[in-house]
């Protein structure tokens, strides 16, 4: 019995969920009892072996490889396969990025498994493993157990588990090189080399308090109102994703995965669900405000102060008072 | 090009969630259904990846009976067929089962591109596409902003996290997830909805596809998420509660 963690890291530098990812792998591997191995996969990764060896960890396994150099889909499944088949873990976990949502399926599917994405807890009832998954936009929790043997596989929602929680070890933790055979002609897609658009003129990261909408917002005639909310109380206006996909506000105010990361002193959030793709961008604010129809919004589990209402009688009241 | 859309139908987003008395599942009569949000930009980039290339839009859904409604609105906005794989088990089926049922119909016919949202409203797995790109064998990329087909081969602009992107190529056929916000949805007409009528519907059951229903993962309970901060809730009137809270960020959390 063993747990492994598939750390993630592009051109030598490491993904921050992969240690939030072995604290995971550390907790369960203690309540299992057995030992925690993590593997790094990539080309010319001995440094970053040698950084996750310094962790407590039982063992440290890498791949180094060309043809992994430059993620694909093919490549990292058929790497991670052959991992799994020659440590036989209890347990697989991935940090749930943007790139394991792109082959952990391929690679679980392929043999025949079930995969627990993005799983915000792991407990161990009776023996048998349990997964917390949120359903229905974040409205509802699950404990979810997986058909068959093991293997297991899950993938660890990002901010559920704490990257400083993954300890030193008080020596360095073997480091084992497996060897693996990938034929770069299995490999169906071509990368090019990652860019960023036109980088935005807006820091949202620097802003002290931070004015966000979201779908609650209903028109882009009421942006406006929640701007002149950002002016009165003297923010930054900023957004959830779909107000920038229906291009009500520009790319460069959006918060969450794919936008920016903040952590102001307020955070003012006017109709926003609280999908987890934006909490993940706003949750380290030292305050939120959440105003939001919807009681059952998961944007009040984070909220510290709420107010269960449309917005368009609140937020007038504000800039009024604001400006008294 | 024959383009598969694979689409899905969830209860609206603005249901009221009641947890159904077993703690397995949600009161389902209590839902509105519509087609699941993401799914809606993977059959607008088909339908726009036809305007340009030609060939053909079939809409795909695996789901309980209900799901030809879904369908049907895909026929509207122009997808020229639907095919319903139906059994009432995938209305609470994980991807692995629906991905099964969807690679067992797009199996039968020739595809040179078949297209899924980013995600589900309801379960969340994220990984429908993904598995049905392996079942099929075929290449396939994720989370995809952009879609550019030429001489058998795509070249597609896939999201990375932070704002970055990357573009990668591939050959036809292949699978892409879209990412939500790619284009601009267009509503059906009533010219459309009434040719939709007319536009064939194949229904297949779950069996006679031989789709194995065998459910990879179970949900054990269902319960509502604990708050991990303790919200402090105001209320009154408009102004009472603006009052109210500018006091608490003023004097409470002394934040401006």
């Amino acid at each position: 019995m063993s747990v492994l963690v598939v750390s993630e890291q592009t051109g030598g530098v490491w993904h921050k969920m992969s240690f939030e990812t072995i604290a995971a792998g550390a907790e369960t591997a203690a309540t299992l009892d057995c030992p925690l191995q993590v593997s790094v996969i990539g080309s010319g990764v001995d440094g970053l072996a040698a950084e996750a060896a310094a962790k407590r960890v039982s063992e440290v396994v890498v791949i180094d490889d060309p043809v992994l150099a430059d993620y694909t889909p093919d490549g990292f499944a058929a790497a991670v396969r052959q991992i799994v088949e020659q440590l036989n873990p209890t347990l697989v976990l991935f940090p749930h990025t943007y790139q394991v949502r792109d082959f952990a399926p391929k690679l679980t599917a392929g043999l025949g498994k079930a995969f627990l994405s993005d799983v915000v807890g792991i407990t161990v009832d009776d023996g048998e493993l349990v997964f917390v998954r949120r359903l229905f936009q974040g409205k509802l929790n699950a404990g979810v157990t997986t058909a068959g043997d093991a293997p297991y596989f899950a993938s660890v929602q990002s901010g559920v588990f704490r990257a400083d929680a993954a300890a030193d070890g008080e020596a360095p933790a073997p480091i084992r090189k497996l060897d693996v055979v990938i034929d770069p002609a299995q490999i169906r897609t071509r990368p090019e080399a990652p860019f960023q658009e036109a980088k935005g003129a807006v820091d949202l990261t620097a802003a002290d308090i931070v004015v966000s909408v979201g779908r609650g917002i209903k028109d882009p005639e009421n942006i406006p109102l929640a701007a002149e909310l950002a002016q009165a109380v003297g923010g930054e206006l900023a957004a959830s994703r779909p107000i920038c996909d229906n291009g009500w506000l520009p790319l460069d105010r959006q918060i969450g995965s794919s936008g920016q990361t903040v952590s102001p002193n307020l955070y003012l959030a006017l109709g926003i669900s609280g999908a987890i793709q934006h909490v993940v961008g706003m949750k380290g604010a030292k305050t939120i405000v959440a105003i939001n129809k919807d009681e059952g919004a998961p944007i009040f589990e984070i909220a510290d102060y709420g107010i269960v209402a449309d917005l368009f009688e609140v937020v007038p009241a504000l800039i009024a008072a604001l400006k008294e | 090009m024959n383009i598969f859309i694979c689409l899905k139908q969830v209860g609206s987003r603005d249901s009221v969630l009641r947890i159904a008395g077993d703690h397995k599942w949600i009161e389902d009569e209590d839902l509105n259904f519509e087609m699941n949000e993401p799914d809606a930009f993977a059959l607008e980039e088909g339908l726009r990846l036809k305007e340009k290339h030609g060939g053909e839009v079939v809409a795909l859904s695996a789901g309980p009976s209900r799901a030809a409604s879904t369908i049907r609105e895909a026929l509207a906005k122009g997808a020229d067929r639907g095919i319903l794989i139906e059994d009432d088990r995938f209305a609470q089926a994980d991807a692995l089962c629906i991905a099964r049922a969807l690679a067992a119909a797009i199996g039968k016919e020739p595809h040179d591109l078949v297209l899924t949202g980013l995600q589900s409203d309801d379960f969340g797995f994220g990984q429908t596409g993904v598995i049905l790109a392996e079942l099929l064998h075929l290449p396939h990329a994720t989370i995809i902003m952009e879609v550019k087909a030429e001489g058998g081969r795509l070249s597609v602009k896939r999201e990375l996290e932070a704002g970055w992107f990357q573009n990668v190529s591939m050959s036809l056929p292949a699978l892409l997830t879209i990412q939500s916000g790619i284009n601009k949805v267009r509503y059906a007409t009533l010219m459309g909805i009434k040719r939709a009528r007319k536009k064939p519907l194949v229904v297949y059951t779950a069996g006679e596809l031989g789709v194995d229903m065998n459910a990879s993962q179970a949900i054990r309970r269902l319960y509502l998420p604990r708050k991990t901060k303790q919200t402090q809730f105001i209320t009154g009137s408009g102004k009472e509660a603006a009052a109210a809270l500018i006091e608490k960020l003023k004097f409470e959390a002394r934040v401006i």
